[in-house]
């Protein structure tokens, strides 16, 4: 257990160190901070003042070891456009990002498992088959289209005419095709302030609402692929010997599909979970884009635009760390999960 | 309780089939025989004869598309293939014990001893968990396994394969069944552990009066485990008797090729014989007698092919204590009953 | 040259007769699939000959043109059968030239991905020891942060180093570079395992006795064995390549409007799918979607079909 954190430590140090270089590049390399600070108008005497007192005249490692130290004790510098501490702007914007992710993972997980389950065991049924069609279709679909498609449906809402409206059954399909729209797509409302520094959009009916289109278009982009791949373990593991053998026991079929086979595909679900997080991160910049919901990946992208480098800087060493801390998680309940493997990384 | 003699579990003209894009495979074909209560009896053959989807259809776990087409299965003179799966699963396990070929991988590798021995128990009795856990420590220590309270907490691959074929065997009889099948119980294991396996189903099968249905290819394991033998060939019994008959004084051509292909330690530097040729695969079975292309005894002794071997199933004919489904030893029998054992 | 042309016949004959073409007559999806690929493809190359208009020239747009419906609603105009977009283009011709934008940076990506993947996969599989340990490492860190928010770091880094109108300038170019430097480890990954099972072969070995040096042993011998995954994983990667693509650009760290690509076409159509003109944006992202649907369906063909027992001879 020790060596295993050990040489987690170890990993996530370095992983850090290779996210503060690019992040103490960036800052070296492209944010001007003297101009940012004096304005156009600075003399040149002000200005070798100025570089002489933040240090910038150092040597390049001697500048890095400033950054990284003082990126230790969590300080990235001001904001240029919200003039207060980086980190400070992100922990704001930050909670919204993470009820995102959180509410849509949830949804994944809770649609994903009996999806997967059902079109191993059931795979020649016509529900199956369109699952996995569906599931093919919903690869190729870029999150953005499908939160776009979201909005048209249930936030515009259509229209249909497409069959004739003079008759009875075709005014009926048109009825039944067309959507009412009405849910919110803009934003995250007011959320509710819990305990003082937390504002949720659990708390309340309203936040739900909010929450709700956003969160369901990261999580159709995330179901395909974990029904997949819990379906293609769970018909590995549904002919193996010890599921013939809980069979062979008389075992209950549905404690067998649930417990015996689902437990043994859960390890490879941690494993695609883990390396997905990374790939979530990066689908939530393009659902806040869409939904202008106010979260951190919002802010990341309004930060380029406005060439805002400590807080592009802060950002990614904030995802870089969320990274390493989620990974490093992943490997643990891997482990606590897979008794094959003991804590310390040895084959037991 | 059973005053008639009436035997435990009957098969009768049991044919299983695998309906297959590319053609039927007929596993078991025409197959009959019976278990009586308490009796050990084993199944021998190559491998691909048929016995392992013998032993799953009398338990209806055949592996899709596999179905039985025809035939009966009575335990306790009750039908078992007409039984819904739901009431097939009350006698799986509690009634109908199986054990496994491969320990390691029988055993679920994510779910603790405890758990899978509990979980079987509970399947089919209501009982608590402290009960359950105190009947599993007993069956663990009537498979011998040291410090059972430990076992219960590890999982399977913190156990050796003796060790996991003992645990097996301690589910076997969990819930006392009537008949315990075997399929290649020790092939996966080390010849010194297959020895103990083989004493310990023998001497727990006597004490819990179970039936037991060991299938092996191996005719030693048949011979040390067993009272009775039914040797399979393409599907079919080829000879069936007391086992000490089939390996003294073997009658099938096929059986003996079988013995003379075991080794011997009393005869050194022997060469080994062998069947020439190999088992046909299940679905292209050859007409007549299935055995007939590797027979020696295909030809009359005027050197021409025999025709009732080419062309007719033969059918078991009795010959001594035991049953022989061959042709030649049929004649031999109609010609000179006396000289009946010229081999 | 007489030799030349009985050589091509054959080989064209020995292609007719592989298993890969026997396996493509009897799968109906794959079939359909690669005709809608041939369709697609091709009008996407013969845009400026069938496309009803060009949409770079500015002297052929009429701003009173703007936001009309495709033919299938009220309102609509038989010039644009798909309607235009808020500039008054039209919406199927901005499909066409935006998808060979799109199509070219996913195919110029791969293709960077690929050599830089490969090559390194290569070299770490068969060099080993502290060189596979340090690539691998890198692959690692890489494949955790996911190859898209690489993108989107790169892109960035770029946009904010060189200023916007630089990245409008060379939209192709970085956009290449961008996506072929941030998904190389999916190549480098497969290669390398390949390597791995490929390097104790005895043919390996020969070549190592005939006294070849590593370069060459890698190059001629263990490279040619390794293509068939590289195939595979090549197609999925165009595909993803192209999503990418898209949403970097939806991103805003993508084509300029003045050029667009589908992404950006979806983009700047987004603006108007609140007053109702939904077609401007779900119009390019259906064709995207079917883009890259034929695509992955195509590449899980592929590997079906290449997986079970490759087929020794042409492909």
């Amino acid at each position: 257990m020790i060596m295993f954190l050990i040489r987690r430590l170890c990993q996530a140090i370095m992983v850090m160190f290779v996210i503060s270089v690019i992040g103490f590049t960036l800052q070296s390399g492209l944010g001007d901070p003297v101009r940012q600070l004096l304005g156009q108008a600075a003399t040149d005497a002000d200005i070798m003042a100025l570089r002489q007192s933040l240090g910038l005249n150092d040597p390049l490692w001697l500048q890095y070891l400033h950054f990284a130290g003082n990126a230790m004790r969590l300080d990235f510098g001001n904001s240029y456009f919200f003039h207060e501490p980086a980190l400070e702007v992100i922990a704001r914007y930050l909670p919204a990002t993470l009820e995102l992710i959180v509410t849509s993972a949830v949804i994944t997980l809770l649609l994903a498992a009996p999806m997967g389950v059902y079109c191993a065991i059931r795979p020649r049924s016509w529900l199956s088959k369109t699952l996995m069609g569906l599931s093919v279709v919903g690869i190729s679909v870029p999150v953005f289209l499908t939160a776009m498609v979201l909005i048209q449906l249930f936030s515009i809402g259509i229209h249909v005419t497409l069959f004739p409206e003079g008759t009875g059954w075709g005014s009926w399909l048109n009825q039944a095709l067309s959507t009412q729209g009405g849910m919110p797509a803009y934003g995250r409302g007011s959320p509710v302030h819990v305990w003082g520094v937390w504002s949720t959009n659990f708390a309340s009916w309203r936040g739900w609402l909010y929450l709700l289109l956003p969160a369901l278009s990261l999580a159709f982009v995330m179901l395909p692929l974990f029904v997949r791949l819990i379906r293609a373990e769970m018909l590995e593991v549904l002919e193996s010997d010890y599921v013939r053998y809980a069979r062979a026991r008389g075992i209950r079929a549905s404690r067998i599909y649930f417990l015996h086979a689902l437990k043994n595909t859960l390890l490879p679900v941690i494993t695609l979970g883990g390396v997905q997080i990374g790939t979530l991160a990066a689908y939530t910049l393009l659902t806040e884009t869409v939904f202008q919901w106010p979260g951190a990946g919002l802010m990341f992208l309004d930060a380029i635009e406005r060439a805002d480098m400590p807080l592009i800087v802060a950002y990614l060493m904030v995802i870089g760390a969320i990274f390493v801390v989620i990974n490093t998680l992943v490997d643990l309940l891997y482990r606590v999960l897979n008794p094959r493997i003991t804590i310390s990384g040895r084959p037991a | 309780m059973r005053a008639n003699p009436m035997a435990l579990l009957e098969v009768e003209h049991l044919d299983v089939r695998f309906p297959l894009r590319r053609g039927e495979i007929r596993a078991v074909r025409d197959l009959s025989f019976s278990l009586e209560r308490g009796e050990r009896l084993g199944i021998v053959g190559e491998s691909g004869a048929g016995k392992s989807v013998l032993a799953f259809s009398l338990l209806k776990l055949l592996s899709r598309p596999g179905r039985i087409v025809a035939g009966k299965v009575r335990f306790e003179g009750r039908e078992l293939t007409s039984l819904s799966e739901r009431q097939f699963r009350r006698l799986r396990g509690n009634r109908l014990a199986m054990i496994f070929q491969d320990p390691l991988t029988t055993l679920n590798p994510v779910l603790t001893i405890g758990q899978q021995m509990i979980e079987s128990l509970k399947a089919h009795r209501r009982l608590s968990t402290r009960r359950a856990r105190i009947v599993a420590i007993d069956k663990l220590r009537q498979v011998q396994v040291s410090s059972p309270e430990r076992r219960l907490e590890q999982y399977p691959h913190q156990l050796s394969g003796g060790l996991c074929q003992r645990v097996v065997i301690a589910i076997a009889l969990l819930l006392e069944p009537d008949i315990i099948i075997a399929d290649e119980p020790t092939t996966a294991l080390d010849v010194t552990i297959q020895a103990e396996i083989i004493t310990l189903l023998k001497r727990l099968c006597d004490e819990h009066d179970v039936g037991l249905i060991v299938i092996s290819h191996d005719l030693g394991v048949i011979g040390q485990l067993t009272q009775r033998t039914l040797v399979m060939y393409a599907g079919r019994i080829v000879e069936q008797g007391p086992t000490r008959e089939i390996i003294n004084d073997a009658q099938h051509p096929y059986t003996q090729g079988l013995i003379n292909a075991l080794p011997q330690m009393t005869l050194p530097r022997q060469r080994l014989h062998q069947i020439p040729g190999s088992m046909p695969t299940l679905s292209e079975v050859p007409s007549g007698c299935a055995f007939n292309p590797r027979c020696a005894y295909r030809m009359t002794p005027e050197g021409l092919p025999r025709r009732d071997c080419i062309e007719n199933v033969p059918q078991p004919v009795r010959s001594g204590e035991c049953q022989v489904a061959c042709h030649w030893v049929a004649e031999l029998i109609a010609r000179e009953p006396s000289e009946e054992r010229a081999t | 040259m007489k030799q030349d042309r009985a050589g091509t016949e054959t080989r064209w004959r020995r292609f007719g007769d592989s298993y890969f073409v026997y396996r493509l007559r009897r799968d109906r999806l794959a079939q359909l699939c690669l005709a809608l690929f041939v369709l697609m493809m091709a009008s996407i190359l013969a845009a400026p000959w069938i496309a009803p208009s060009n949409p770079y020239d500015l002297a052929q747009i009429d701003l009173l043109d703007s936001e009309l419906p495709p033919f299938w609603l009220a309102g609509s105009e038989p010039g644009f059968p798909l309607g235009t977009d808020a500039q008054g283009r039209d919406l199927l011709s901005t499909i066409l030239y935006g998808a060979r934008v799109s199509i070219a940076i996913g195919l110029g990506a791969v293709m960077l991905q690929a050599m830089l993947g490969t090559a390194l996969g290569l070299l770490a599989g068969y060099r080993g020891g502290v060189i596979d340990t340090l690539l691998m490492r890198l692959v690692d860190i890489q494949l955790s942060f996911s190859t898209l928010m690489m993108a989107i770091i790169i892109g960035a880094v770029v946009k904010t180093a060189f200023g916007g109108a630089f990245y409008g300038d060379y939209g192709v170019v970085i956009l290449i570079l961008v996506i072929g430097l941030s998904e190389w480890p999916q190549y480098a990954r497969t290669v390398r395992a390949k390597v791995l099972v490929e390097k104790h072969k005895d043919y390996v070995d020969a070549a190592r006795v005939l006294g070849y040096s590593g370069r060459r042993i890698m190059l001629r011998h263990i490279l040619p064995n390794t293509l068939s995954p590289i195939l595979v994983i090549s197609t999925v990667q165009i595909a993803n390549a192209i999503m990418a693509e898209a949403a970097l650009s939806f991103l805003g760290l993508g084509m300029p409007e003045t050029q667009p690509s589908l992404g950006s076409l979806i983009k700047s159509g987004f603006d108007y799918l609140q007053s109702g003109s939904w077609w401007i944006t779900l119009l390019p992202g259906l064709f995207l979607v079917a883009f890259v649907l034929v695509v992955n369906l195509l590449g899980d063909w592929l590997r079906d079909t290449l997986n079970p027992r490759l087929p020794e001879g042409p492909l």
